[in-house]
């Protein structure tokens, strides 16, 4: 039988390792939730829209990224996209496809959260005549975040779990580092354990780091001087 | 005679099945206070909203201010009205609601100088300057850096009101402003509106179940049933001979006359 033996030398040596590729994911994540959230917004503002045909175009838009694997659009984008001339590289390739992803899935968050805004409020806005992008701007969105900080949380978390997605385009990123490590030195128990406590301690990191930003938020909203 | 500032002309107005105004005419002059009375859903707050633009209409004209209000011209012809018009439009007109509607991100001062500072384009400086008299004006001047959920219901609409000023309107439009207040609030807000009434001239149009104050405060009043003017004149006229039998049975149910 093969006993379980932690090497401790092998972890030291190759934590600065995944610690590298780490910083990958975290970067991925980072800029993902970037896009997410500017993406989530825009298709959240769309989905409002006058134009009817545009709001049900959108709809759709978010109903097929949401109901089809994050892989299969990674593919798609990564090994597709070229023969349309569009080529990116492997972290941006990443980057826009979690940011899409995950911007599907905020936009029914920020729908949500702007719908909740009393219609008092839109009637005050527009009866003081204030244009519409400043009733978003002042009087709408500083309102709806706070409701909307939970489950945007969630879903950022949610798309630093799916980063290990990215290894299948190649990205070095703590997964696809952790099996680089394992193949080459037949050792696979300390980088894949080192990678799961890194994932766990990330992710508690976050969550404690958005109910933090939610119970110091204002709960009727911010305003901007 | 000078023509009137508010003018609806064969108004049509319907909420899916529901008519609410089916040929609806109304007129109220310059400086004229209006006040309209009467059931609840017979078309009184959709009126104030009609001309708040916050509902559109179905049929006819409304002019405010000697300009068509829904419609605009358009290569010889009158079309729906679009958002720029809109937004003209409403500069002549002001709203104070049930409900407030106060911004409570915003300090009371924030408020009332948001709009001028966004829409007119008003200095900050200048703007908290007319907000410091607003407040002066309806009693709250030390509250200018509340929030207002701090304030009570009768704080919350001489808020309200002052927002409503600061943007200078002529048109002055209260959508029962004290039925969402406790008995013991509604004199602290009746009170501004008379002071106000006394110090500058303006066009008001009232909604109101504070029979006592209509009669009071109006140059006219309007007993709405049902999307018509049931019947209407001087204050004194329909509260003490009302000639209707409908506006009769509201006022005993009311004020038991």
């Amino acid at each position: 039988m093969n006993g379980f033996h932690w090497d401790w030398a092998f972890t030291w040596e190759v934590f600065p390792m995944i610690l590298t590729a780490a910083k990958v994911t975290l970067l991925a994540t980072l800029l993902g939730s970037i896009f997410a959230i500017v993406m989530g917004l825009v298709f959240a503002l769309l989905r409002r829209s006058n134009s009817r045909t545009l709001r049900i175009s959108i709809y759709w838009v978010v109903e097929f990224i949401r109901s089809t694997p994050l892989l299969v659009q990674i593919f798609f984008l990564y090994y597709v996209m070229p023969e349309f001339g569009i080529s990116m590289s492997p972290l941006a390739t990443g980057v826009f496809a979690l940011g899409l992803h995950y911007g599907a899935y905020l936009s029914e968050v920020f729908r949500s959260g702007i719908d909740g805004i009393e219609k008092g409020q839109w009637e005050a806005a527009r009866a003081l005549n204030l244009t519409i992008v400043d009733t978003y701007k002042d009087i709408v969105l500083p309102q709806a975040i706070r409701p909307m900080i939970p489950a945007t949380g969630n879903y950022i978390i949610a798309m630093f779990k799916e980063t290990p997605q990215l290894s299948a385009i190649t990205l070095l990123e703590m997964l696809q580092m952790a099996k680089i490590i394992g193949s080459e030195n037949f050792r696979y128990l300390e980088p894949f354990t080192l990678v799961g406590i890194l994932y766990l301690v990330f992710s508690l990191l976050a969550a404690y780091g958005i109910h933090q930003v939610e119970r110091r938020f204002p709960k009727e909203g911010f305003s901007l001087k | 005679m000078s023509a009137p500032i508010i003018e609806f002309k064969n108004v049509k107005k319907c909420f899916g099945e529901t008519v609410i105004f089916s040929d609806f005419n109304f007129k109220v002059e310059e400086n004229e206070i209006v006040s309209i009375i009467g059931p609840s859903g017979s078309g009184k707050s959709t009126l104030l909203r009609i001309l708040m633009t916050l509902e559109g209409i179905d049929g006819g004209y409304i002019n405010v201010a000697g300009e068509s209000l829904w419609h605009m011209p358009w290569q010889g012809q009158h079309v729906p009205a679009n958002n720029k018009h809109l937004h003209k439009m409403r500069n002549h007109l002001g709203m104070v609601f049930q409900h407030f509607n106060l911004f409570p991100h915003m300090t009371v001062k924030r408020n009332i100088t948001e709009a001028p500072m966004r829409v007119k384009g008003v200095s900050r400086a200048e703007a908290e300057e007319f907000a410091e008299k607003l407040l002066q004006l309806v009693g709250l001047a030390d509250k200018a850096d509340s929030y207002p959920n701090d304030l009570s219901g009768g704080q919350k609409q001489r808020v309200g009101i002052a927002r409503a000023l600061a943007m200078k309107p002529s048109i002055l439009l209260l959508d029962e402003i004290t039925s969402a207040l406790d008995p013991e609030l509604v004199d602290e807000v009746l009170d501004v509106i008379r002071n106000l009434v006394k110090e500058e001239s303006f066009t008001m149009l009232l909604v109101t179940h504070e029979m006592y104050f209509a009669r009071e405060i109006s140059d006219r009043v309007c007993f709405f049933d049902k999307g018509a003017i049931v019947e209407e004149g001087e204050p004194e006229a329909i509260f003490t001979q009302p000639k209707e039998e409908r506006t009769k049975a509201f006022l005993n149910a009311y004020i038991g006359q």
